[in-house]
């Protein structure tokens, strides 16, 4: 029965704009990559205006290119340091320990958190270069030795750090929120029995949070994978030491003029993020 | 009060302290160098001044595209929030043909197309169409990376309004457009602010898709021209930066106040384990 009176043919009409405007500026683009990264397509000269087709030689070539792989390597790096294990691990510790803390406190630390993560992104970039920066930076002169240039000399070290200090509000809301969810009477039996801290959360916690630690890991991947962020921080310098694949994707499509190999990159990140999302649903669907 | 009780005490408030620092002290930039005498990057302890703002002011450019931030962020978060709310209503109450399959393309649009992954066709394809460098296009092209999002997140509320506050006002004869706007909406509220504020927050720090389809100075939005004013003549212009980069945050920054005042900044359901 439908509640609202509104009839199909109305509804259609009310989701319709919304399907047009994705359509548009999502489907097609994402169908068109596999267009374009099969041609020789290119920001100038004779193959700009006219693109031949090249078939998968823009896939091989990308496979085959140094810079593709590195690149390929330092975003599973990238990845897995600053989003599985450091976004994870701090968001829960901060969860689980900001329970015991007095309210204020709680309120100041997760406001700070929070705000780290919903500042635009070049104001952040800024933040962090004023710690990492050579001779004046904070982290040089608290370590007393300012003649360190961190995003030069630990280019891919600072994106990681930097990445969970942006990123690690979302687990914090995620585990605080599935933390609610474990019952207290299991929590007070472990604190009865005498049961450790890292005891508590292995036995009582965790099973009843596993699925939630799925989905904020899966979620947090994706949207690592493609920040755009350290772009502003280091440009993917110095020499492709720290360039992820957005970086190379932009440089290479944006700088470097070839429209067609990008194209082919942007397959393949688009192939590494259907996968796990593919994942995820499956998950969600498992539980639902 | 055993002294190994003490010690975890101790340890525990250590590490507190680090991991304050740890969120604290990049931020401390923001309230430091914006009024220095000096302002570099890095954090001292300022020399008092203002000078800092009246130079920010006359830069040619940082109001303009301040404007032109708000102008970008109004049009992505208004056509967000208006068709995702449309949409969202009508896929949660009306069983539309194909509905399930539309969601599930939906939630897996809106993970997979990101704008790092579809970058050099959205470039092409507004560089075709002569897009570039339009406000109005960039704004859309924003808009449409959200919505599916949005529609999502916003399903979740309509869903939650019960339809018995619906069926009791047809029974007393109001028409789709009165039950929409006279119990629907009010009653979803929140799940429509909460995708307002998120659009904005969204729309408003977004760097690619501005950085690749604006590249005419006069149309570009804060935060395009921030990171112009880092590299532009080869060096940092170290007295706008710091108190434009202020500027630009602080809509952020209400919104979150705002936000964590009248809601609580918490998950309220959105996001399914």
């Amino acid at each position: 029965m439908d509640s609202s009176g509104l009839g199909v043919r109305r509804a259609v009409a009310f989701v319709a704009p919304a399907l047009v405007l994705i359509g548009i500026f999502l489907v097609f683009p994402a169908l068109w990559t596999l267009y374009i990264g099969i041609t020789n397509y290119q920001l100038t000269g004779p193959a700009a205006a006219n693109p031949q087709v090249v078939g998968l030689d823009n896939v091989l070539e990308a496979v085959r290119d140094p810079l593709f792989t590195n690149s390929v390597w330092l975003t599973a790096l990238f990845v897995l340091f600053s989003a599985v294990i450091g976004q994870n691990v701090l968001g829960f510790a901060l969860a689980w320990l900001l329970r015991s803390v007095s309210p204020w406190l709680r309120r100041t630390i997760e406001g700070l958190v929070l705000l780290s993560w919903i500042l635009p992104s070049t104001v952040v970039a800024f933040l962090w270069f004023a710690v990492l920066s050579r001779d004046t930076g904070t982290l040089g002169l608290l370590l007393g030795s300012p003649e360190t240039s961190w995003l030069v000399q630990y280019p891919m070290t600072s994106l990681i750090i930097f990445n969970i200090w942006r990123g690690t509000a979302f687990s914090m809301l995620l585990y605080t929120s599935a933390l609610a969810a474990v019952p207290p009477s299991q929590l007070e039996t472990a604190r009865l029995v005498g049961a450790s801290g890292w005891q508590t959360v292995r036995d009582v916690v965790f099973p009843h949070i596993r699925g939630h630690v799925l989905t904020n890991t899966l979620l947090i991947s994706l949207w690592t994978a493609n920040d755009f962020t350290p772009f502003l921080l280091t440009s993917g310098g110095p020499n492709h030491q720290s360039e992820v694949l957005p970086v190379l994707i932009y440089r290479q499509a944006l700088e470097g003029g070839q429209l067609g190999y990008a194209s082919a990159m942007s397959l393949l990140l688009l192939v590494g993020n259907l996968v796990i999302a593919l994942i995820y649903l499956r998950l969600l669907r498992r539980r639902a | 009060m055993s002294p190994l009780w003490i010690v975890r005490r101790i340890g525990f408030y250590v590490l507190i302290t680090v991991v304050l620092a740890f969120f604290a002290v990049p931020m401390l930039w923001l309230a430091s160098a914006p009024f220095d005498t000096k302002p570099g990057l890095g954090l001292r302890w300022p020399d008092w001044t203002f000078a800092n703002v009246s130079a920010t002011f006359d830069h040619p450019f940082t109001l303009s595209s301040l404007v032109n931030s708000l102008i970008l962020c109004a049009i992505a978060t208004v056509v967000t929030t208006v068709l995702a709310a449309l949409a969202a209503y009508a896929l949660s109450r009306v069983r539309i043909p194909g509905r399930d399959l539309l969601l599930y393309l939906l939630l897996l649009l809106s993970s997979v197309v990101t704008g790092t992954a579809a970058m050099v066709p959205i470039f092409v394809m507004m560089l075709q169409l002569g897009l570039i460098n339009s406000q109005f296009g960039t704004a859309l092209v924003i808009a449409g990376g959200m919505l599916p999002a949005a529609i999502f997140i916003l399903k979740d509320f309509v869903d939650a309004v019960p339809r018995s506050y619906e069926e009791s006002a047809c029974v007393f004869g109001a028409s789709p457009r009165q039950v929409l706007s006279h119990v629907v909406l009010p009653v979803a509220r929140p799940g429509v602010a909460t995708i307002f504020v998120w659009a904005f927050v969204n729309a408003w720090g977004n760097f690619l898709l501005p950085f690749l389809l604006l590249r005419d100075v006069g149309q570009q939005p804060a935060a395009v021209l921030l990171r112009t004013l880092y590299d532009e003549g080869g060096s940092a212009n170290l007295t706008v930066i710091p108190v434009f980069s202020l500027l630009y945050s602080i809509p952020v920054v209400v919104l979150y106040l705002f936000v964590s005042k009248r809601y609580g900044f918490r998950f309220h359901g959105g996001i399914k384990s």
